[in-house]
């Protein structure tokens, strides 16, 4: 049995796949990859799979490519991508998600969420979000008003999970019909006449913890959460972390209380890695608790920042943990999260990693 | 019919298809509605919402800048070429 580990990385200037094996320790590199778009978020699909990269040219819009060789050549289409002509365009696809009934999900600035049936050849709008009634209230975060994350329930395809920023986490029951926004409990500091509304929380990134689709870890602009009850209420889990900000959070690919994530510093004091010590923290205990991991990472002027979809986890056990900067910088760690290893630091602005693991 | 050169950047999309296109249409609108049909998805990537020209994108028509009313002579040289743009 040969395994092949791959990380599939979205930058400013093109995909990028890195390949090792098991071991992951010595890593091949090629690419750019997509024509050298700016890619947001890759995907596998499962099954078939196909890469997916999600992407947006400042020349000519956002679109879905498509691979079904590892990367080796690429179609890309956006046909449906549209909120029609009187509608103002799409500019970019920042992320992509598969459904459990063989779909795929796609998120688009400005925010909105489209489901392919063919594999991303086409696109048809999921209207129900749009047409919320909070939809003119939306507005964007730093990033634009993006529909960021998607997550699917892992067996009911009726049920979805979304985060857009500035905008808040929204669920639907009915395959995306209708929607409820899923912020009790979410702090939104910048609004200080209401701290707790009901949408215009700063959602940076959720996961679901592994087997239990009613828990699920949040990363927000303020803070860290935690809803045992499938994003009905959330309890902040923010705990020791140094700080309240930061944009990337991934979960245990099958321990329900492990996650990871990097805290940056304040919005307003520059949004990289606190006190220059570059640091990536996990809890074990669902978020009681948080343990700092610097073996291998530079702990004094390291003034780095990684995005919301630059960190990715692998299958293997133990479970590989991937992160990107937007300086260019790939770490890896092969013992879950504990000690690191710099696998490049000469990519272009890094936005998306994703892990896959070939066996065979 | 109008003869139209596509750009490296948008014929790396579309792999095989090449830059020159002789192309019947009576506006820029119809010449890129003629080309997406012999080069399915082109349209989407010169064109946005509106419909209009995506921002950075520049279309000539016998040198003189054109949007997608611009009307194109029967042996009209259209060339397109994307912004000098980006960092």
């Amino acid at each position: 049995m040969t395994t092949r580990v791959l990380l599939l990385v979205g930058t400013k200037k093109g995909a990028f796949i890195l390949e090792s094996n098991a071991d992951r320790r010595a890593w091949s590199l090629r690419g750019p990859l997509c024509e050298g778009w700016p890619i947001h978020d890759l995907i596998v699909e499962p099954g078939s799979g196909a890469l997916l990269a999600a992407g947006g040219s400042p020349w000519y819009g956002g679109a879905v490519f498509r691979s079904d060789d590892l990367g080796e050549g690429w179609t890309h289409s956006s046909a449906g991508l549209t909120y029609g002509d009187a509608a103002e365009p799409i500019k970019t696809v920042w992320s992509l998600s598969a459904t459990p009934d063989g779909g795929l999900l796609a998120g688009v600035e400005p925010a909105g969420l489209f489901r392919s049936d063919d594999g991303g050849s086409t696109w048809r709008h999921i209207e129900g979000l749009t047409n919320h009634p909070t939809r003119p209230t939306w507005g964007p975060g730093a990033g634009g008003l993006i529909l960021h994350t998607i997550v699917p329930h892992p067996t009911d395809a009726a049920r979805t999970w979304v985060g857009i920023s500035a905008v808040g986490v929204f669920e639907t029951r009915d395959a995306g019909a209708s929607w409820g926004p899923r912020n009790v409990g979410v702090r939104a500091e910048f609004n200080p006449e209401n701290r707790f509304p009901v949408t215009g929380q700063c959602v940076h990134k959720f996961a679901m913890a592994a087997g239990e689709p009613d828990t699920l870890y949040q990363r927000n602009h303020c803070g860290v959460y935690r809803s045992d009850d499938g994003s009905e209420t959330w309890q902040e889990i923010t705990g020791e972390l140094p700080t309240d900000f930061g944009f990337s959070l991934v979960a245990h690919p099958r321990d329900p209380d492990t996650c990871w994530l990097i805290p940056l510093s304040p919005p307003d004091q520059g949004r990289y890695m606190p006190e220059g010590h570059a640091a990536v923290w996990r809890t074990h205990d669902r978020g009681a608790s948080w343990i700092r991991a610097d073996e291998g990472l530079p702990t004094h002027d390291a003034f780095l920042s990684v995005l919301r979809e630059a960190m990715a986890r692998d299958t293997l056990d133990p479970v590989g943990i991937t992160f990107g900067t937007s300086t260019g910088q790939l770490w890896h760690s092969a013992d879950e999260g504990v000690s690191w290893r710099m696998i490049t630091d000469t990519l272009p602005e890094i936005w998306a990693v994703e892990s896959l693991v070939l066996e065979g | 019919m109008a003869t139209v050169l596509l750009p490296r950047s948008l014929l790396a999309l579309f792999p095989g298809v090449d830059r020159r296109h002789e192309v019947a249409g009576a506006s820029v609108a119809a010449v890129i509605e003629a080309l997406d049909a012999t080069v399915p998805g082109l349209r989407d990537r010169l064109v946005e919402s509106g419909p209009r020209l995506r921002p950075h994108i520049n279309v000539f028509v016998d040198g003189s800048p054109a949007s997608l009313a611009s009307p194109v002579p029967a042996d009209a040289v259209i060339h397109v070429i994307p912004a000098v743009s980006g960092g």
